[in-house]
């Protein structure tokens, strides 16, 4: 059973992203890479890490991709101007729906089979505190290089968003 | 009846009462507004319908389910249509890891007064917070107006930044229970409740929670007087009432998780915990409402400003002080 799942939203994923990279619309793009994400998730969760599928919902879907459906945003790419190209309505919208189903499906089956009590993976059950613990003890270097990159990237993006700005903050001194 | 049978039977009927309750609580929310708006401002609020007016919220659902249902031309009508939907299920879902009082004895099982106790129960409603923005998103991108546009920008923007230090509000909770299930973090606090043990935390969770419902003082996503109505303006009817709701709803969820994570959830002497945690919800919905009724908004550069330069900030800070403290206590 637990295997079959895995097949099924693996498959679901593969195509999600498959759909997120040939639309045309940027904004169903982001829709669909919603949708591999969450399958992702359901992946981890089915494979013993609760806490993984929940940074991945949180994290990728819910900051990641919010980033980037901003920027679309930004760029004022407004939804009628490619409608007609597009086909017909019912045909854009089937594939996502289908792909919604089979993983709100494979939720209610995961539901059922709860990878945490049954005999299948529980070696690799997770907790939080383990998961914690495993982070910051065995991988504590690899953390603190992860971290120094990011800290790097933040500095560069703060001085690179300085330089081509005005010399004064919008709205510094009133 | 068999075993199984009963288990589903009572969460049926805990979903039932909770959406019952929720939705009933949230209409009368809007009422309990304008009233106290009202009253802030001098003047008696909606009376008309019913005594003291308290049909109100049944004549606004009339009216909203009535009213034509507007699509604008050359919009993205799918999104238009599932945008307020999303909204409305995000807020709705959070409420399945609320535990609003002690194990119940029902029928010889022990029933627990949350719908599912999850283990990662924080980082659900985190997930779930962080989620909600795309039921504004999309919807202010999908109606194709330059006003929508602006307000859902502004909107995820916002979010975005006040979620962080929401997030980081809540390690130093998650740190002095040593678990991310709400049920343990209620049960943590039987002796004093967080908000006395870690106040800064307190602060720094209830203005973002303020932030996170998109009201005065945080309300530019929807600044009436410069965006006509921000992401929503081009929504009518019923998918305009759905948004109103989702908006309620995020009042009843921000106010249910501060109980949970700094007061305390359902302990309190005499009453019994489920009426010791609506009093609590309660009193904060009051106390956003009185917010909203005291203070004038903010510039979008100042909300920025004070997210990122002082609210992160403090909240790390937070973290590291709370972390001393535990290593301290140990010895």
């Amino acid at each position: 059973m637990a295997t079959l799942l895995f097949y099924i939203l693996g498959a679901v994923a593969v195509a999600a992203t498959a759909m997120a990279v040939t639309r045309r619309n940027p904004v169903h793009a982001v829709i669909y890479l919603v949708n591999s994400f969450f399958a992702l998730a359901l992946i981890f969760y089915l494979l013993g890490a609760p806490m993984v599928a929940a940074l991945e919902v949180i994290i990728y879907a819910g900051a990641i991709m919010v980033l980037f459906l901003f920027i679309i945003m930004m760029l004022e790419l407004s939804p009628g101007e490619d409608a007609d190209r597009q086909g017909p309505v019912p045909l854009q919208w089937l594939p996502v729906l289908l792909l919604g189903a089979a993983i709100l499906g494979c939720t209610l089956l995961l539901l059922q089979l709860d990878p945490a009590a049954g005999q299948q993976l529980p070696r690799w059950y997770a907790s939080p505190r383990d998961f914690g613990y495993t982070l910051f003890h065995e991988y504590a270097l690899a953390v603190e290089i992860v971290s120094f990159q990011l800290l790097f990237a933040a500095v560069g993006a703060f001085y690179v968003g300085r330089a081509a700005g005005t010399k004064e903050p919008l709205g510094g001194e009133r | 009846m068999p075993e199984w049978l009963v288990i589903l039977l009572l969460i049926v009927a805990k979903l039932g009462l909770i959406f019952m309750v929720l939705l009933t609580l949230a209409a009368y929310l809007v009422l309990a507004e304008r009233k106290i708006l009202g009253r802030i401002q001098l003047r008696p609020g909606p009376n008309r319908v019913g005594p003291f007016g308290t049909m109100q919220p049944w004549a606004d659902l009339i009216k909203l389910l009535t009213k034509e249902d507007f699509i604008p031309a050359q919009a993205d009508r799918w999104l238009f249509m599932l945008a307020p939907g999303l909204a409305a299920v995000t807020a709705l879902l959070t409420f399945a890891v609320v535990p609003f009082g002690p194990p119940l004895s029902l029928f010889g099982h022990q029933v627990p007064l949350v719908v599912c106790d999850l283990n990662i129960g924080v980082l659900f409603f985190l997930g779930l917070s962080s989620l909600a923005v795309y039921g504004m998103a999309l919807g202010g991108w999908a109606s194709n107006s330059k006003y929508s546009l602006l307000g859902a920008i502004r909107g995820l923007s916002q979010l975005i930044s006040y979620e962080l230090s929401m997030g980081l509000a809540l390690v130093p909770v998650v740190m002095l229970a040593r678990s991310f299930s709400l049920t343990d973090i209620v049960m943590a606090q039987s002796a004093v409740p967080f908000a006395l043990v870690n106040p800064l935390a307190f602060l720094i969770f209830l203005i973002s929670a303020v932030a996170e419902s998109k009201r005065i003082p945080f309300d530019l996503p929807e600044a009436e007087n410069e965006l006509v109505g921000g992401f929503h303006t081009e929504y009518s009817g019923m998918r305009f009432g759905l948004f109103f709701v989702a908006e309620y709803l995020n009042l009843i969820i921000l106010g249910s998780m501060l109980t949970v994570f700094f007061l305390g959830g359902w302990m309190g002497p005499f009453l019994p915990g489920v009426v010791w945690f609506s009093i609590k919800v309660l009193f904060v919905c009051f106390f956003f409402i009185w917010v909203r009724g005291t203070l004038p908004r903010l510039r979008y550069d100042q909300l920025m400003h004070f997210g990122w330069k002082i609210l992160l900030p403090l909240s790390l800070l937070n973290v590291i002080l709370t972390g001393a403290f535990l290593l301290w206590r140990q010895g």
